[in-house]
């Protein structure tokens, strides 16, 4: 008896339409949410006459970042130089040590313990020192920003640049591949998924090393950024300048983590499995 | 069969560093054009010969020699994972063109010769594809093609079809064959398989183990090798022999070793 056989293949249109779905619905449902928590706290705000040194309104808070804006960026481009400049730092001087990690194991013995007491140590027990120790307050701040995001950079970058499959080293050594060769074909697109995120990590930590280390230094220095702010508008009372630099800090840190997240998959995402989206 | 030996080991013992006797006095001469499979049980230190032929692991004593010179020194060799061994972040191109980048070559320069390796394991097609994307024998054919593009003398497979499914390794099997026939290689080819040794080559080195030792050296009865060989009583009758051979170096071997 014949069976007749239907083709159980989904054709690729509904495929199609349920991925630009998906992606709709991925934009969609944060703005949703979000915008109904904001018109929450507003009617809430409203409804309770809640007053607004205690806790302002989001419109409130939107007026004062406004009202504010020139001065509030000025801070905000400070804290931004400073998470940068660490972060830069972090990348730098943690591949360097990476790759001497890889390089020789007594190194890396030796060496190593620092990078974990430097590592869990709490930045805020170390920070009034260095703010002793380095009489230019951007600089001290920038040491305390670094400490914190150097440390993954540092061990992930060592990890992955020798997690290289042995036996593709092993025939890099049968063609007679030059150092540079193995550290540039090799172990460096072998280490990137290790690194890349490391790297998402130091992203973040560069910014919290630098509110925190901000905090402990207090509104000393002429130019400062937007943890000042915070402990400043606390000091006068002025709640909504307060959610207002909060507002900026968090922002930042979002793009960080997007612009990293970005970064990660543009470099790994034609290869590795931790990027790579699977068809079902 | 008077060509000058293309590889030779004499006297050649293994112990690795935690004190393992992984391999005993090795004698062995291999002939320019010969296809040799090095046949045994795990431990046997077949894979172990193989890798100080091709210069990757040192002897602890006696010499080994190919192509004239010393192991590791003669260039002109090509090596064949068990597993393919790609790099995963490149394409199917990148891999293949690998070995000659090592050597200097540029993109334009190398091209003509990746495209012919790949023609050579009819993966012309892939070239643009990533390792991800491929299936266990394709890969595995990328791998073939990457050790062929150098246009070596000498290829050295390390149990490469081990982990591949029955049917695809028959494919590969007489792909192998047919690169050994038409460039002129000789091959070294590590296997646990009586039967694809013997459908192979041209002569089969029965290996026992605890030590390692070479316990039979058996020329392969010469003829045509395909499918229709497989079936042949007489492909049946060498695999008979060959299976003895290597059941009598077992005998206190214990099976859970």
């Amino acid at each position: 008896m014949p069976v007749a056989i239907t083709p159980t293949a989904p054709s690729a249109d509904p495929a199609l339409r349920r991925a630009r779905q998906e992606r709709r619905l991925r934009l969609l449902l944060p703005v949703c949410a979000i915008s109904f928590a904001l018109l929450m706290w507003e009617f809430l705000v409203w409804y309770n006459e809640v007053p607004h040194y205690l806790i302002p309104a989001p419109s409130l808070i939107a007026r004062t970042l406004v009202e504010n804006f020139g001065s509030l960026m000025g801070s905000a481009w400070f804290t931004v130089k400073l998470t940068l400049m660490s972060l830069a730092l972090a990348i730098s001087g943690g591949v360097a040590l990476g790759m001497i990690f890889a390089l020789s194991r007594p190194i890396e013995m030796s060496l190593f313990p620092f990078a974990v007491i430097l590592q869990v140590t709490p930045i805020v027990a170390i920070a009034p020192l260095i703010l002793i120790y380095v009489p230019d307050t951007f600089w001290a701040l920038l040491i305390c920003a670094w400490i914190v995001a150097f440390f993954p950079i540092l061990s992930n970058t060592a990890i992955g640049l020798r997690s290289a499959d042995h036996n593709l080293r092993d025939l890099f050594t049968l063609y007679r591949a030059t150092p540079l060769q193995r550290l540039r074909y090799l172990l460096i697109p072998s280490a990137l998924p290790y690194f890349m995120a490391a790297l998402k990590i130091a992203g973040g930590l560069a910014l919290i090393g630098a509110v925190v280390a901000e905090f402990v230094a207090g509104t000393a220095g002429q130019n400062t950024g937007l943890a000042s702010r915070i402990l400043e508008s606390s000091f006068r009372n002025e709640i909504p300048l307060m959610f207002a630099a909060l507002f900026l800090v968090s922002a930042l840190g979002i793009v960080i983590f997007l612009v990293t997240s970005w970064l990660s998959t543009a470099v790994l995402g034609h290869w590795h499995e931790s990027e790579i989206k699977r068809t079902r | 069969m008077t060509q000058p030996a293309q590889i030779t080991l004499s006297h050649v013992e293994k112990r690795f560093g935690n004190g393992t006797l992984a391999l005993r006095d090795m004698n062995l001469s291999i002939r320019e054009g010969e296809f040799v499979s090095f046949l045994g049980p795990s431990g046997c230190g077949k894979s172990t010969a193989l890798r100080m032929i091709a210069g990757l692991l040192e002897p602890s004593g006696g010499t080994i020699t190919v192509n004239g010179r010393e192991a590791g020194d003669g260039g002109d060799v090509s090596f064949v994972f068990q597993d393919a061994t790609l790099m995963p972040w490149a394409t199917v191109f990148d891999n293949v063109m690998l070995p000659l980048k090592l050597r200097g070559l540029g993109r334009a320069e190398a091209r003509a010769q990746v495209e012919e390796a790949l023609g050579m394991v009819g993966l012309t097609k892939f070239a643009s594809s990533y390792p991800r994307e491929l299936s266990g024998g394709m890969k595995m054919r990328v791998s073939i093609a990457r050790a062929m593009v150098t246009k070596p003398r000498l290829l050295l497979m390390d149990e490469p079809f081990a982990a591949l499914d029955e049917m695809t390794r028959f494919k590969l099997n007489n792909d192998v064959l047919e690169l050994w026939r038409k460039q002129g290689l000789t091959v070294v080819f590590v296997t646990h398989s009586v039967f694809e040794s013997v459908y192979l080559s041209s002569r089969v080195v029965v290996m026992g183990s605890r030590p390692g030792r070479v316990v039979h050296d058996l020329p392969m009865p010469e003829g045509p090798r395909d499918e229709h060989y497989r079936t042949t009583a007489r492909y049946a009758e060498t695999c008979r022999i060959v299976t003895e051979a290597l059941e009598g170096t077992m005998d206190h071997v214990d099976i859970n070793h």
